[in-house]
């Protein structure tokens, strides 16, 4: 039975090309967890923003191979070296998509904008100074700027426009990126989110967060959002997360707590036993 | 590159309004076939702009696409399906450049990739 997942045997390399990390492994695994449900989704469209190796994109197009009505995958990276790597993996696994070299999704996003269903995205999010943002080759698969958000904040409103009605964004977070802040901006556009895998390493917390559009979430007036924002910033900004609380505390956080609610409400405990901890 | 990624790129140089479609300049041209699935064709099918799909088909050596914009109970023929599927996922621009309709800025295409990316001054 053929790997449901890229084999790191097969995956192509390149100097100037970021490897299988951590951080991969933990988006395919979120991946993998929500298998069922991406088959159920029947996504036609599936896009990854800055396909590195190509683990991803090849894992999941695996991962959805047998899906009903055929998926169309589409993968963009900066670094013309790791567009060669991704090709030369997805053909190591007998997997297809179409490789456009450009920057996140320039030149796409006229006619895709309202019609992906799903967008896998692991960006440079390493806290670095300013400068080393956008610099060639493998510098671009990491250097996030200012909390790592540089390239993040860029990469938010894109997926947002190219997202179909029912599309769903995975994407790689670390804490020093402020997961629940974003999770609160992206809340003001209309969408629910929830953190599909949290995964601690002797250097860093990721996140595989999952984003996607929630009808329940009455969008707010500009008035309101604005003086709903810095109350709700500051709150976000006491909860730093990842951390571990009783349960108890996490019920009187929940009732506390306008922010906590965002992901309460969309927890889904089957998958995990605790997908993530307040802190 | 296939057809359905022509169909779903535009130019995106500053400034430019109508990016959309970009010509195609065509050196080297693949066909690689792929399983037919009528139910992601059906559903592209209310995606696709219709004559840049006929155009670029006819560019790359493939005129068996009707015209004009077909009604969608086509999609019912399997004999249309085909065409479809072929024009759309089986034809592949491996070498040559897309162009922006508006500047005439080429943007090469080196195996089977396009490349989008801009210089500075066109951000």
């Amino acid at each position: 039975m053929p790997s449901m997942i890229a084999q790191i045997r097969l995956v192509s390399s390149h100097p100037e090309v970021y490897e299988p990390c951590e951080d991969s492994f933990a988006l395919v695994d979120a991946l993998l967890a929500d298998r069922s449900k991406l088959l159920e989704h029947r996504p036609a469209l599936c896009l990854e923003i800055g396909c590195g190796s190509g683990y991803v994109i090849t894992s999941l197009a695996l991962i959805l191979g047998h899906v009903e009505g055929g998926a169309h995958y589409m993968a963009t990276d900066i670094n013309p070296f790791a567009i060669q790597v991704t090709s030369e993996t997805l053909e190591a696994h007998g997997v297809y998509a179409e490789l456009i070299r450009t920057d996140i999704a320039s030149g796409l996003e006229g006619r895709l904008g309202g019609s992906v269903d799903v967008i896998v995205c692991n960006p440079p999010y390493v806290p670095t100074p300013e400068d080393e943002v956008g610099r060639d080759g493998i510098a671009s698969s990491w250097a996030g700027g200012e909390n790592g958000r540089r390239v993040i904040d860029k990469i938010l409103p894109i997926a947002d426009n190219l997202l179909s009605e029912k599309g769903w964004l995975y994407m790689v977070l670390l804490t020093e990126n402020n997961p629940s802040e974003i999770c609160l901006h992206m809340r003001e556009k209309g969408y629910a989110s929830r953190i599909v895998v949290q995964r601690s390493t002797e250097e860093e917390t990721l996140h595989i967060v999952k984003f996607w559009r929630d009808s329940d979430i009455q969008l707010e007036t500009d008035e309101n959002r604005s003086k709903n924002r810095n109350v709700q910033l500051s709150k976000a900004n006491s909860l730093r997360f990842p951390f571990r609380r009783q349960a108890s505390i996490v019920v009187s956080l929940r009732q506390t707590f306008q922010v906590s609610a965002l992901f309460m409400n969309s927890w889904n405990i089957s998958d995990y036993d605790m997908p993530f901890s307040l802190a | 590159m296939k057809l359905l990624t022509h169909n779903m790129l535009s130019s995106n140089i500053k400034g430019v309004t109508n990016g959309f479609p970009l010509g195609i300049e065509a050196e080297k041209v693949i066909e690689r076939s792929v399983d037919m699935n009528p139910d992601f064709l059906k559903n592209m099918f209310s995606k696709i702009e219709w004559k840049p799909l006929v155009e670029a088909s006819r560019i790359m050596g493939y005129s068996d696409l009707p015209e004009d914009v077909p009604d969608s109970s086509v999609l019912d023929s399997e004999e249309f399906l085909r065409k479809f599927h072929h024009a759309l996922l089986e034809i592949h621009l491996e070498e040559g450049a897309l162009v922006c309709p508006q500047t005439g800025r080429k943007f090469p295409v080196n195996k089977g990739i396009p490349n989008m990316l801009l210089h500075e001054d066109e951000v």
